[in-house]
Formats: C-alpha cells, structure tokens, sequence
C-alpha cells in the first residue's frame, strides 16, 4: 500500500535493520549503511531496536504484535526518517499497525512511526531525488518485486537505480503477481504450500538464467536462494542495495 | 522428516498432479486475460475497482432500505418476494413453490447461492428432479462432484476425465474432443428443458431502484430455462442488491473482465418480474427468495467487507496457495480467498472447524489487487486470525508468540539471543509444534549464520 501522507525526508535518519539482519544478513545491513552514507546521509542505529512485529501480527496475535509495536514505536520516537531495506517490514510500520492500532488509544507513537518509515529504495528515489546509481555492473538481473511492495513506490524505484547502472541488464520474471511462498511463519506451517510456491516462483527466474536475483526484501531472497541451494541450482541472490553497494560508494 | 499437519497443506500434497497442473494452466491464462482486457479498455482500471468497492460498501451500510426498495419494486412488477433466513428456510420455500404448482422438474442455471444451502440433494430426496444446465456443472453433478471454483467449477478435470465419465453416463462412447462433448450435453439437456416445469436461477445483481435481477451466462442456459417453462425461482443473497439501474454497467463492466476476461458475458439478462403487459415473454410467475444464512451476522461484523464480492474468481486465479490446491481443498463451498474469509464466517458458530482457512495464506496481497470491488482479503484474514487466537481456538501452526514479544521488547535479551549460537531457538518458527527448522531444510537451506556482526561493526565505525 501506499502511503498517502509527506513523510520526512532529510539526511539525517534512523535505521532500522531488521531482525533478520541481526541473525543472518549482517553484510545487507551494512551495505545500507554505506550506500545512504555515500548519498551523504547521517546514519543513526537505534541499539535498542528489535523487530517490527510481524511474526506476531501475522500469526493473530494482537496483543504480542501490539506489545512489540508499541516498543518499537518508543525506540524510534522523534521526527526523523526511519529507514527499513525491507518492504515487508515496512510495510508493517505503515499499513499493519492501522489494523493492529485501529480502536485502541495513546497511538501517538505508532502513527508518528508510521508517518516517518519509508523503506530504502523508495527513500533513496522519492525521498533524497537520488535517480543515477554510477558505475559498472556487466549483469543480467531478475528483479523480485515482494508481495509487501504491492502498490508502494518501492518496485519502481529500485528499477529506476538499478537500470541506471551502465552494463545492468534487467530481465522480467514470469508469474511476476505470484509470492515466493515465504510468508514468515506460513513457510514452516504450511510447508509443502510454501515449498511448491517457491518452486513456481523460482522456476520463472530460472528461466531467465539470469546472474543475479535481486529483490528489496531479504525473507524473499533467502527463501527462493534456499530452495535452489537445496536443489543445488545455481543463482545468487542479492539485495538491490548490496549490488549499489558494490558497484561502488562514490556517488557525488 | 517434517510432516505436515494443516489439512490444506495435506490436501495440496496429495494433489495429483494432473489435477493441479490442470488448475494452474486454467487459472495462468484467466489471470493473463483479465489484465490485459482491463488495460486494453481503461485507462485506470483500479479507479474502477475502487468506485465499485465504494458502491457496493455503501449499499451494503444501507443495505436495510436497499433491499427494502428492492423488495417493494418486484412486488410492484408483479414478482412474489420471500425471505429465508437460514438454509433450511430457503430449502423449504423453494420446495413449497414447487409444490403450490406441481412441479417436479427443474431445470437450473449456475448458482453459488444453491450450492451454498446444498438444494439439488433436498429435492432430489423430496421427489423433484433437478438438472444442472451449465455445462460445468452438469458434469459435477453427474460425477456427484462439488465445483472447485465459482466460475469454472470444473477447473479441477481435465478433458479426458470429463469424456471418461460422459461414456459412463451413458451419453456416448469416449470422445475427449470438447465440441462433441459439448454436442452431447447440449442434445442431453435439450430434452431436460422440454420436460422441465420450474426453472431456477441465482442473480447476480439486483437493482433496488427496479427490481431487476440480473443473471449473466456464457451459455444461454439461464435463458432457456425460463423461455421453457412458466414458473421461474430465483435464489438470491441478500448481498446481491445494488443501489441503482445504473450502477449495473459499473458492475457488468467489471465482472465480465474480471471472471472470464470477456468485456461482456455472452447473455446478460436483466429480468424485471413475471410475464405482462409491457414484458410479453417470460414465465407467467416469478418468485424471488432473499437469502440471509449468516450474512447478516457478517455484516455486523467488522469483517463485512466480504460482502462485496461478485463471485467473479479473480481472486482464486491470482492466488499462490488456491493453484496449488483447487477449490476443493478449502473443504467448503467456496474456496480461494474468497472463501477462506467467507466459509468461517458463513459457519456461524462452526467458525472453529474453518478457522485453519485464514491462516492458509502467505499474506501476499494479490487477492486485493485483482479485486473488482477491491475487498481487503489480506485484511480481513488478519482479522479472523486475531478472532481465533482471542477465542483461544488451537489450531496446528500457532504459534506462542508472547514469549517472542517478551523478547522483542527486552533489548538486552534481544541482542544475546541473536548473538548467541542458539539464536535460532529465540526465532518465532523454531517455537511452533511442527518442528519447524527441519520442516525450513527439508526442502531449503539456510544462510550463513552471522549474528551480531552487523552490530559490532556500527560499534567498530562509532569508535573510529
């Protein structure tokens, strides 16, 4: 969903990591760090921050989810932008907490949160104006656009960056409407629907036989990258920030 | 070795193959129609989905006086008004029409609504024949099949299958060619609309301001029945009703596209009441029964959105986890999206035996977008799973997320949890009852753990 209301845009912003960047993707966290500090942004990590709830959120329970928003909302209180290289995990803060928080009072925090997050190539595009991503990347990539970047700016602008990279070629994946069939905990509760998704999904891409799959949510990558390890067919997965990253830092 | 534990997901592995490969090359070519039909002839095809989503959210916040205005124009047209407020009502008064007149053959149109209140077994068990004149639906009722899809409800068989069971029922050796098969059933039907006495039909739409039903077809078959006997029954939820005529091109418009990728319906009937005057062709008697069973429960829920809906399937076609599993795999009359909303909350107080169908979803949202009347599925299956977890009904794959959230907001905790070698323990999948991590590398790998780096090395720049 898109978000309807200004958001803040200066150089000066908060990070949010992620969870998973806390137990698996140490190097896209990084890479994020870089590439905003490269369009000369201030990076200030909130140490106190955790997860954006929606383990709990997605699963029905309320009040656990309305706990971990609530605290998240605290630890990223103040008027600066808070910026999330994920599209599901933004889209939490911005569209999953009117759910979590409709009827309920003292919302102030929540919806300030709300009104400040934008998820990273969306901020970098339509938030700093950053439209050129110079350098060289002689590559074909399969762009996975998540199912929590539906109707947000999200997809646009990670194609806007990426094609700007000379030598990029990008390529069209088939079934481009259809999940990859992580969905959190529905990937280990569902297992066999979620397997066959990814299977669909993965099928497409590597029909393409593309160098890369990229995406702006790392739970995507990591789901369609484990099938295909698992398979032992070949494709590195990366997020759209990791492949700024390296293409190079020297932006201005 | 994980095992699954979620009835759909059981049912989805013992798909046949066959069967699922017939579901999802069926439903690729539907999902590519509609989005190019709808692109082809608008410009902004989501402003349209919006404005209907509006409309049909308004009517149903009136829907008291809109079905109040419908009721009084049928009357005045000369149609006979019923309400039914359980399945059983609807049965009985269908049966009591039937009877008033002497009718014991029925010919029937397509209808979701009487798939719903299971009425072909009803009469068939009260000595009335009931013929299904679709040709999808004829071939579920021969094969004592239930349809695994709203529109296509043989989505589930394939040709051979179908051709297969003709021979068995006696209407021609095996021929698996689709224009024979048709030939047949059309030659096989003709004689059931000559002997039938009743015909019946759902609607589609209703318009409140004239009392015109609405029945679209792809086959003429709704037509027919009409055009052969005198005495038509409609069957129709409450739902149904749209404020004006006008709105019906809204509506038409969009489901024609949405359903089939047709920009109309080959017949599109607007049926205004019995045989008169200024209607000289028809049945001389019309009866229209409005249908409640457990909508208006639903309509004073918040989940009342789902009431929008025109049937139109987009929803199934678009939807990762219906391709895998058809119709039939939501264990209820309707399936897909659709149906993982509508079939808890239609169950009433059976809501805990259907509360596993919202959780069958990976959230992705495709759902909405294709929505004609933009309904929030995603949303609304969020809701229902927050109603079961606060009605404390267990179901497999529930997580216990409070301690996850105990965690979640103990940032020291935190921080050790996922720097330490057991971090996996902490994760919300490893504390669910279907030994989740090796459900995860069954069929995937895992990356390479790296807790705590990410933290370290800002604590590292910080120092520099």
């Amino acid at each position: 969903m898109s978000q309807t209301k200004s958001r803040p845009a200066g150089r000066k912003v908060l990070l949010m990591a992620t969870c998973l960047s806390d137990v698996f993707f140490a190097d896209m966290a990084k890479a994020t760090v870089e590439v905003l500090e490269a369009v000369g942004c201030e990076v200030i990590f909130p140490e106190a921050q955790t997860c954006c709830g929606q383990p709990a959120f997605n699963s029905g329970d309320f009040p656990a989810a309305e706990k971990i928003g609530r605290y998240t909302a605290e630890v990223f209180a103040g008027d600066l932008p808070v910026i999330v290289p994920s599209g599901s995990c933004a889209a939490m803060h911005f569209h999953g907490s009117q759910l979590l928080f409709e009827d309920k009072a003292d919302t102030e925090e929540v919806e300030s949160l709300a009104g400040r997050t934008w998820e990273l190539f969306d901020f970098l595009v339509n938030g700093l104006g950053v439209k050129q991503w110079a350098g060289t990347l002689n590559k074909k990539i399969a762009l996975h656009h998540s199912c929590h970047t539906r109707g947000s700016d999200t997809g646009a602008a990670m194609e806007t960056l990426l094609s700007s990279i000379e030598g990029v070629e990008l390529v069209e994946v088939g079934t481009p409407e259809q999940c990859c069939g992580f969905g959190g905990t529905f990937s280990v509760t569902f297992p066999h629907l979620s397997g066959e998704i990814g299977q669909v999904k993965l099928d497409s891409v590597l029909e393409q036989s593309p160098d890369l799959l990229v995406s702006a949510d790392m739970s995507c990558l990591m789901h369609m990258g484990g099938l295909a390890e698992k398979q032992n067919k070949n494709i590195e997965t990366r997020h759209a920030v990791q492949v700024l990253r390296d293409v190079g830092l020297k932006q201005r | 070795m994980s095992k699954s534990v979620q009835p759909i997901d059981v049912f989805a592995r013992d798909l046949p193959r066959e069967t699922r490969d017939a579901v999802l090359s069926s439903v690729m070519t539907r999902v590519a129609g509609r989005k190019a039909k709808l692109e082809e002839d608008y410009g902004d095809p989501d402003a349209l989905r919006r404005l209907a989503g509006e409309v049909k959210q308004h009517t149903l916040e009136h829907l008291d006086e809109y079905l109040e205005q419908a009721e009084a124009a049928l009357l005045k047209n000369g149609a006979k008004v019923h309400f039914a407020s359980t399945a059983e009502d609807a049965r009985e008064q269908v049966l009591a029409i039937l009877n008033e007149n002497g009718s014991k053959r029925v010919v029937k149109s397509k209808s979701m609504v009487t798939e719903e209140i299971h009425l072909n077994d009803y009469l068939e068990k009260n000595g009335v024949e009931c013929v299904e004149t679709d040709l999808g639906e004829f071939i579920i009722q021969i094969d004592e099949d239930t349809p695994s899809h709203i529109v296509q409800p043989i989505i589930h068989k394939n040709r051979r299958q179908v051709a297969e069971s003709f021979e068995e029922h006696g209407l021609g050796e095996y021929n698996d060619d689709p224009q024979t098969i048709t030939r047949r059933a059309r030659k096989h039907l003709r004689e059931k609309y000559l002997q039938s006495d009743a015909g019946m039909t759902g609607a589609n739409f209703v318009s409140a301001e004239s009392g015109r039903l609405v029945v679209v077809t792809n086959e003429g078959n709704a037509r027919f029945g009409m055009a052969a006997n005198g005495l038509h029954i409609a069957l129709v939820g409450i739902e149904k009703v749209v404020p004006r005529d006008k709105d019906l091109g809204l509506f038409l418009n969009l489901l024609g596209r949405s359903a089939t990728a047709q920009q109309l319906t080959v017949y599109t009937q607007f049926i205004k009441g019995p045989r008169s005057a200024e209607q000289p062709s028809g049945p001389e008697q019309m009866h229209v029964i409005f249908l409640d069973n457990g909508r208006s429960k639903v309509l004073a829920s918040k989940e009342r959105d789902i009431l929008r809906c025109i049937r139109c399937g987009a929803c199934l076609n678009v939807c990762p986890v219906y391709r895998q599993t058809s119709g039939h795999g939501y264990r209820a009359v309707y399936g897909g999206p659709v149906g993982a909303v509508l079939s808890p909350l239609l169950a009433g107080d059976d809501f805990p035996k259907y509360a596993d169908l919202p959780k069958a979803s990976s959230l992705c949202g495709a759902c909405n977008e294709v929505c004609p009347v933009n309904i929030p599925i995603p949303e609304l299956l969020l809701r229902l799973r927050s109603r079961a977890n606060q009605e404390g009904i267990k179901s497999a794959g529930s997580p216990p997320m409070a301690p996850f959230a105990k965690l979640a907001t103990s940032p020291k905790l935190w921080r050790t949890a996922m720097t330490a070698s057991k971090a996996m323990n902490h994760l919300p999948i490893t504390m669910m009852p279907v030994k989740p991590l090796q459900a995860w590398l069954k069929i995937r790998t895992l990356p390479k753990w790296s807790g705590g780096e990410f933290r370290r090395w800002m604590k590292e720049r910080g120092r520099n």
